[in-house]
């Protein structure tokens, strides 16, 4: 099972299992990551799972679509590496990669 | 001292209480009782990608089973609370178990408004809100299998576009003029409409369902009018009605929900109240309001939770909502009631658009139609009050966080 590695808000880091098919904001949440409040549970729809991808990895990862980007513009601190975590699925080509958490999201 | 708080409802609001409980130090007793047998799980998805088998029950889980043995919360699952006693201060469930409580959160949920007309009990008449609605639903997706959707509003037309896409035949009857009428513009009713029936399914609006026949199970679902739609399964979706009876019973006071205040206390100093069971002020909107909301419940379970600590923190929220129909998002903001002027952002014939609700310049809502970027903007503008100009509002080309 891919292994994921989680930097959170004040350096923290976990390492998690993440199976194949579910997407990184699930496995975060199922572990109980500090950080990814992923309010709306997945649908694209808040823009509070928001990380930052180790850009070493960003080419393995599913490219954004359009709704995501609209989200991420307004997300806390966005920069281009950031992505929804609802929006990437974990695959085996993700095994170590590095995710880290903003010190914040945006909760308005 | 506050040696044991009881949770009773698992759904989003008591599983984000739980949570912050726990995150925010609160060592003693903390018991977790819902009515279903699931450890706590979403619901939003059970009438999109769970229904249509894209989605494992596991991945609903808000945390797994080893969270809450970690925490040391003591879930009692699947044992409805039947009785609440205030002064004694004591929860009775369906087991006859008795706990006695310091603080108590009641995140009862809501429940569908039922169907009441002849017929309305038959086998193959099917709600949608738990885990347990799903299979029966789920084992009608036969091809061309006819499903007759009762109400046009978000859990109907969900459930119409996945039934669509596993292939079946669906006939949405809505009683108003327009799907969707008491939640968004006609402009967004008309483009939902739209979709609906390009993808093949049949929208009835005005038209008001009176009986329903079948020989053993429902075969046929009859209007006012005495049209007649032939089914071999009906979801109905007509709306839901908050859960107090256990409040109510208990003396607390309800008026279409439980009565909170401003920092989830109801009218019982050891009782507070979250999420779609509530009552509550918004502060932003002067009035009390009771909302069907995620983000609402997920906000007032994590405001109780600082308030049962006797840590005093007011709920002031903008609610959001969203609905995935087809390839569609509807994104709302707000709340659209006492406008006086609606603007259209861009073109619906483009897919991507969005309306704003303005009382006088002062932004009140918005609906966006897969467009993210004004959605999130108008969530900023809506809370702090921000006056547009209406004429840059209209220009797509101008920004929304831009239209002063």
């Amino acid at each position: 099972m891919p292994k994921i590695v989680f930097v959170e808000p004040g350096g923290g880091r976990r390492e998690i299992d993440a199976p194949v098919g579910i997407t990184l904001m699930e496995a975060a949440r199922q572990h109980g990551v500090q950080g990814v409040v992923a309010r709306c549970g997945g649908a694209c729809a808040c823009a509070t799972c928001h990380v930052y991808i180790d850009p070493a990895w960003l080419s393995k990862v599913e490219p954004r679509e359009e709704m995501e980007e609209g989200m991420l513009e307004s997300a806390w601190e966005p920069r281009e590496n950031s992505r929804l975590s609802c929006q990437v699925h974990i695959s085996a080509d993700l095994d170590g990669m590095q995710v880290t958490v903003p010190e914040r999201q945006r909760l308005d | 001292m506050i040696s044991t708080i009881l949770v009773i409802g698992a759904g989003q609001a008591g599983a984000q209480a739980i949570d912050t409980l726990r995150r925010e130090g609160f060592a003693g007793r903390l018991v977790l009782i819902g009515d279903e047998p699931e450890l706590p799980y979403q619901r939003p998805p059970l009438s999109k990608k769970y229904l249509s088998g894209d989605m494992a029950a596991e991945r609903l889980l808000f945390r797994h089973r080893a969270f809450y043995d970690e925490h040391r919360v003591e879930l009692k699952l699947g044992s409805p609370a039947v009785r609440l006693d205030t002064v004694a201060r004591q929860v009775e469930l369906a087991n006859g178990e008795r706990l006695d409580y310091d603080r108590l959160l009641l995140s009862l949920g809501a429940g569908s408004r039922r169907l009441t007309c002849p017929g309305a009990t038959l086998p193959g008449v099917h709600y949608l809100r738990a885990l347990a609605d799903v299979a029966p639903i789920q084992a009608g997706f036969k091809p061309e299998a006819r499903i007759v959707i009762v109400g046009g509003g978000y859990i109907g037309l969900e459930t119409a576009a996945t039934c669509r896409n596993m292939g079946c035949e669906v006939t949405v009857l809505e009683m108003a003029d327009r799907i969707m009428n008491r939640v968004v513009a006609p402009t967004v009713s008309r483009y939902f409409s739209e979709e609906h029936s390009a993808r093949g399914v049949k929208i009835v609006c005005d038209t008001r369902v009176v009986r329903l026949e079948g020989r053993d199970r429902v075969e046929r679902v009859v209007c006012a009018d005495g049209s007649s739609h032939a089914a071999d399964l009906v979801v109905v979706g007509i709306g839901a009605i908050a859960t107090t009876e256990l409040g109510r019973a208990a003396g607390l006071t309800c008026s279409d929900g439980i009565v909170v205040d401003e920092h989830c206390r109801t009218s019982d100093p050891n009782v507070y109240a979250a999420g779609d069971c509530t009552n509550h002020p918004s502060p932003r909107f002067g009035r009390r309001v009771r909302l069907e909301s995620v983000d609402n419940a997920f906000e007032q379970g994590k405001t109780a939770a600082f308030n049962l600590l006797d840590r005093p923190v007011a709920h002031d929220r903008v609610p959001w909502f969203w609905s995935d129909q087809f390839d569609n998002k509807l994104l709302i903001v707000g709340l659209s009631q006492d406008y006086d002027a609606q603007v259209l952002r861009g073109d619906p014939a483009s897919r991507s658009f969005s309306i704003c609700y303005l009382k006088g310049r002062e932004l009140l809502a918005l609906e966006a139609v897969n467009h993210s970027k004004d959605y999130m903007a108008a969530r900023k503008l809506i809370a702090e009050r921000a006056c547009l100009d209406p004429e840059k509002l209209a220009d797509v080309r101008v920004a929304l966080k831009d239209s002063f």
